[in-house]
């Protein structure tokens, strides 16, 4: 166009032309020396930081999960802890119904979580001891099962069926029930411990303890949410939470590389905070009273705590994965 | 049984992708989208569910190389085609709780897709970062070593589109041996850092899918270590129980009171 369309250039001229030519060529010197601008890969560095992991697709449901089986697996625990013990009949059924109700939950939640969820069966074509996945959809069936048996035969045994079969049968489905449910408890630990993934694995011995804490504490909070402040869920709620600040101080000063996603980031701060609600937090409501309402508020920042803890550790499962560096260093030390 | 294998070589790779282009066309593998990522000439990244082999171009500030720009700035551009290594010891295969994941006839590892209820669980499982699921679809994906193709006597799409013969396919041994010998001949010709990438001395027992590589594994991506993570679940379980026996023992004092 012309520059009657563009005022403010300036009229084209052969004085024009060179001038352009003269400031392109003083642009371009400095850069015919210059040093390459795009990206080089030097030394032992990742391929360009790309992640060499994938990170879990797990979604929302799965870290729901994690927290919802060390509860209910634990209550059923409680629920037998307390039989062998004499312990109070509502207690032991409000137990075997948090168990119960977390049995049907889970599986909802394992399911809705598959990228094809109608294939949920296919987990039971094969028992692989090898796969801590396959493992888990085994004791989760067999936990189900378990409780569910436990807490038909406990309600018989209170209107007037205790006859010895029921109570056998009572008995044998408690103690199953406990034990599968401890192993619910505790197998999701394996899970994200025996991976790939550099945080999980690195932590594989501390998870395990992490995840029974929160259950054994999350079981006792819920009980003594429900009504049961007794010195029983007192003491669960104590034990829970200072072996939930122990932990968090652990955690806090591993200043490894490869756990860095627990100090660093959204898995970070969601593990701190996790860790201080459900450790110290907890620990000083209970120290500083134990009222009712005291208690309450305890168990509450406990299982707040124990279920943020879960999404922190799916979180920096995520963030490990996409950090290379950290991964190679692992690897070289070993 | 013959062990099928890859060896894929940088230092004759140029770069083409018809690998990619082969494996999506002869595969089905729809698209995964397309992002400018301003890392050389690689737009692709990553292997993943819906990519199964993938070319990378490193630019290093080196002079031994086959591609070498600049000899006074120090320069050079390595390309290779990158795929899932079909380890000895796999882990995706170990972590499959369905049995979808099956080692093959020919030693490959092959996710059989009516099978596959998408639990994501390989994806963590696998030490290279190969397998992924596929939004949408829900299942998992990756290299099938074109086990159709190996059945009915053909080589794997890949290996016969590559024009440079980068791409070798064979049985095991033999591909061990030439991708030895091949680093044997670079470093003799002066590209000292030229290596054969195979993890014969880890947990994964060695690939399938072997790499003749110029510097370090790291460069590429290659874990310099992996280790299938099966071997974890012995001290991750002894955690577990113990941590569960204290758990009861905890109860039971609670409930004695």
């Amino acid at each position: 166009m012309t520059s009657s369309a563009n005022p403010g250039a300036r009229k084209a001229s052969e004085e024009r032309l060179d001038e352009i030519r003269k400031a392109a060529a003083d642009a371009a010197l400095p850069l015919r020396n210059a040093p390459v601008s795009h990206p080089q890969i030097r030394g032992k560095e990742s391929y360009y930081g790309l992640p060499v992991l994938k990170a879990p697709v797990w979604t929302w449901e799965v870290a729901l999960y994690f927290f919802i089986g060390g509860v209910s697996g634990m209550s059923a625990a409680l629920a037998f802890a307390a039989q062998l013990f004499g312990g109070e009949a509502a207690l032991i059924r409000a137990a075997l119904f948090v168990a119960l109700t977390g049995a049907v939950l889970c599986p909802i939640l394992l399911i809705a979580d598959l990228g094809r969820p109608s294939r949920f069966l296919n987990m039971l074509r094969v028992f692989k001891v090898q796969s801590p996945m396959s493992m888990g959809a085994w004791i989760l069936v067999a936990f189900s099962g378990c409780v569910f048996v436990a807490l038909v035969a406990f309600e018989l045994t209170q209107r007037g069926y205790a006859i010895p079969l029921v109570i056998g049968i009572r008995w044998a489905a408690e103690a199953s029930g406990a034990l599968t449910g401890l192993f619910l408890a505790a197998y999701t630990g394996v899970l994200i411990g025996a991976t790939a993934n550099p945080v999980w694995s690195h932590n594989r011995k501390a998870i395990p303890p992490h995840f029974l804490a929160s259950a054994v504490g999350g079981s006792g909070a819920v009980l003594e949410l429900i009504g049961f402040l007794t010195p029983a869920t007192q003491l669960l709620g104590f034990v829970a939470a200072v072996a939930e600040t122990v932990l968090g101080i652990y955690f806090e000063l591993s200043r490894l590389p490869v756990n860095s996603p627990l100090h660093r980031g959204k898995s970070g701060w969601a593990f701190r905070i996790a860790g201080t609600l459900a450790g110290p937090i907890a620990l000083l409501v209970r120290l500083l009273s134990d009222s009712a309402s005291g208690r309450r508020a305890a168990a509450i920042c406990f299982l707040v705590g124990a279920l943020l803890s879960r999404y922190a550790w799916i979180w920096a499962g995520v963030a490990s994965a996409k950090d290379p560096e950290a991964l190679f260093q692992i690897q070289r030390k070993a | 049984m013959t062990i099928s294998a890859f060896l894929t070589d940088a230092t004759v790779c140029i770069g083409c992708k018809a690998c990619e282009v082969a494996c999506k066309e002869w595969n089905e593998v729809p698209a995964d989208g397309f992002v400018w990522s301003g890392l050389s000439y690689d737009n692709t990244q990553s292997l993943g569910a819906s990519t199964w082999r993938h070319v990378m171009f490193l630019e290093q500030p080196q002079t031994a190389g086959p591609q070498i720009a600049d000899t006074k700035d120090p320069f050079r551009w390595v390309f290779l085609s990158d795929v899932c290594k079909h380890c000895a010891n796999a882990g995706c295969l170990e972590a499959c709780p369905t049995g979808s994941i099956v080692r093959t006839d020919i030693g490959s590892v092959l996710v059989q897709k009516d099978v596959c209820n998408g639990c994501g669980y390989c994806i963590v499982s696998c030490p290279f970062g190969v397998i992924d699921r596929r939004p949408v679809d829900g299942r998992a994906f990756k290299c099938t070593f074109c086990y159709d193709r190996q059945k009915a006597g053909l080589i794997p799409a890949c290996a016969k589109a590559c024009p440079t013969q980068s791409i070798q396919f064979g049985n095991l041994e033999e591909l061990q041996e030439r991708g030895n010998n091949r680093v044997h001949e670079l470093r003799e010709r002066g590209y000292e850092d030229a290596r054969l990438y195979n993890p014969l001395e880890t947990s994964v027992g060695g690939v399938h899918a072997m790499f003749v590589i110029l510097g370090e594994p790291e460069n590429y991506n290659l874990p310099p270590a992996p280790e299938v993570p099966t071997i974890y679940l012995k001290s991750a379980w002894t955690s577990a129980l113990l941590s569960a026996a204290i758990a009861f023992v905890i109860a039971c004092v609670a409930f004695a009171h």
